[in-house]
């Protein structure tokens, strides 16, 4: 796509600022599908039915919230920060965007063909950690810098398990480049990197159960760096109020919750991308093309946010012991025997 | 040292185990029928003793003031005005014979507790608690609920031959006072007191 809108428009800023578009109009729309998802299934869990007022069973609802919100009086409170109060969403939202740049959407569209994709992504996703430190410090209130502290922690340590999860995967595809990645995985189902990617089969067989700890392991350090339930100390309500984000109202408010939506989704797409094929359809050739590989990498991440909501209302919260516990003792660990193994197997 | 591994192991499984027995149930359960009434499209049936707006059905009231009288708010309001013979009020649907005009039976809502406890001393049961629960109003007036079948002119009629006919009855009562014997004036019947307190 990049190539095409430069025999367009010449090599310049133009072509880049188009090419960020895309990811901004799909982190939009589906953040007002996800929060109308999200209602749906914690009602249905609970035996509710949710919105059924505002259109067919309240598909207008996520609109209506999102009016109500542009329509809020925007609060600063008199002894924060107003400067880093005011900057503090925009960082957290801008940070999760960036992750969108390494995304491959489909064959013909990424946003940034880099070759160091995932990587960029582990490190542009850090600046939320920043922006989360500066919101919770900003509203000069106990709660939010509890919240924000807990959140910075937490996601550092989750960092760790994610990023040698990732590597996994890299070892296996030998490459960084989400796309590259994704290509790499042609041919299926079977091929995808969680069932060993193409390799013999004798390998494959050997490397299953530690791609699919990876994939697993993966999934569940995004959802804590995501700050979804059950990870969610950093705005537990019963404790904190809500966390980094008490202050917080109107649109500010609106931009940490598209931020964490958006976060549910990179976090989702980049296991997809490593582990589950990207783009590539599960059907081999058939189905397969730009036009469907972006479906199908939407409904993949789709599958696994919706994955993170079933998650979010079944699991209580976790304390920050067994937090840390699960990070430190259990994940890396077994990340580590999980690199290691793959290795062996790889050079075998 | 053996043991601490397979403690540590058992954890990982026995989490790893509940959360999915957590998440299948949570499954299942997207799937139940929800336990949500949509109130106003959906409405359940009362109980058949359900206590809520009161109804006065005017016609069989006699203005005897019982309800009023066992109101614990005092939220009912009657006044009654007496009848002349040569009218007929007509009867209750249990047969008892009228005798007073009901001019105002006002009942304001907005006191009233619900507690029935009018309804159980109306000896022609007109005043009963339906079932109807929505009358919420803007304008607390509007709470103020007139029974009465009355017109003002009619009112004012009514008072007026009351009036003539207690005058006619003083008069006469006068007449006989100052008239040596007792039995000259048998026409006129007592005046219904018993069944009128406090008007």
């Amino acid at each position: 796509m990049q190539e095409l809108l430069k025999s367009f428009l010449g090599d310049n800023a133009l072509v880049y600022i188009i090419m960020g578009v895309p990811p901004l109009i799909f982190i939009l729309l589906y953040a007002l599908v996800t929060l109308y998802m999200e209602m749906k299934v914690s009602a249905h869990i609970q035996d509710r039915v949710a919105y059924m007022r505002t259109g067919w069973h309240g598909v207008l609802q996520p609109f209506a919230d999102i009016l109500k919100l542009i329509q809020k009086e925007d609060i600063i409170p008199a002894q924060a920060d107003k400067l880093l109060f005011t900057l503090a969403p925009y960082l957290v939202f801008t940070g999760t965007y960036a992750g969108f740049a390494a995304i491959p959407f489909s064959e013909g569209y990424i946003g940034s063909n880099i070759n160091l994709g995932v990587f960029y992504i582990v490190a542009a996703s850090s600046i939320v950690v920043a922006g989360l430190l500066m919101s919770g410090w900003a509203s000069n209130n106990k709660w939010s810098l509890l919240g924000a502290m807990r959140s910075a922690a937490q996601i550092v340590s989750y960092e760790i398990p994610s990023a040698l999860a990732i590597l996994v995967a890299v070892m296996i595809t030998g490459s960084l480049n989400l796309n590259d990645v994704s290509k790499f995985q042609e041919g299926g189902l079977f091929n995808w990197v969680v069932f060993g990617g193409p390799l013999p089969l004798l390998q494959k067989l050997a490397i299953i159960p530690f791609t699919a700890t990876a994939f697993f392991i993966l999934l569940t350090a995004g959802i804590a760096e995501a700050n979804r339930t059950p990870f969610d100390l950093p705005e537990a309500e019963s404790e904190l109020v809500q966390g980094f984000n008490t202050e917080y109202s109107g649109m500010k408010f609106a931009i940490f919750y598209v931020a964490e939506y958006a976060n549910m989704f990179l976090v989702s797409a980049v296991a997809v991308c490593l582990f589950l094929g990207g783009w590539q359809s599960p059907f081999g050739s058939a189905l397969s093309g730009p036009i469907w590989g972006v479906f199908w990498i939407v409904i993949k991440g789709m599958a696994f946010v919706f994955f993170q909501i079933w998650l979010r209302w079944t699991l209580p919260r976790l304390r920050v012991d067994q937090l840390m516990y699960v990070s430190w003792k259990v994940m890396t660990p077994m990340l580590f025997v999980c690199v290691f193994a793959v290795g062996l197997i790889l050079v075998l | 040292m053996a043991t601490a591994l397979k403690i540590y192991f058992t954890d990982i499984y026995r989490a790893l185990y509940t959360v999915a027995v957590g998440l299948k149930l949570t499954f299942l359960h997207l799937f139940t029928p929800s336990v949500t009434i949509q109130y106003p499209d959906v409405k359940l049936k009362l109980p058949e003793r359900a206590r809520n707006r009161l109804y006065v059905n005017i016609d069989d009231c006699i203005g005897c003031d019982q309800c009023s009288m066992a109101c614990p708010v005092d939220c009912i309001t009657i006044q009654t005005i007496k009848s002349t013979p040569d009218v007929d009020l007509g009867t209750t649907s249990g047969g008892n014979k009228k005798r007073l005009y009901v001019s105002q039976f006002d009942i304001d809502i907005a006191k009233c507790c619900y507690c029935g406890l009018c309804v159980y001393p109306c000896p022609t049961e007109c005043i009963v608690m339906t079932d109807v629960y929505e009358f919420a109003e803007f304008d607390r007036q509007n709470l103020l609920y007139n029974f009465s079948s009355m017109t003002p002119a009619e009112i004012t009629v009514a008072k007026e031959k009351a009036k003539k006919a207690e005058e006619e009855a003083a008069a006469k009562k006068a007449a006989a006072a100052a008239a040596p014997k007792p039995p000259a004036a048998p026409g006129t019947p007592p005046p219904a007191a018993p069944t009128t307190p406090g008007t």
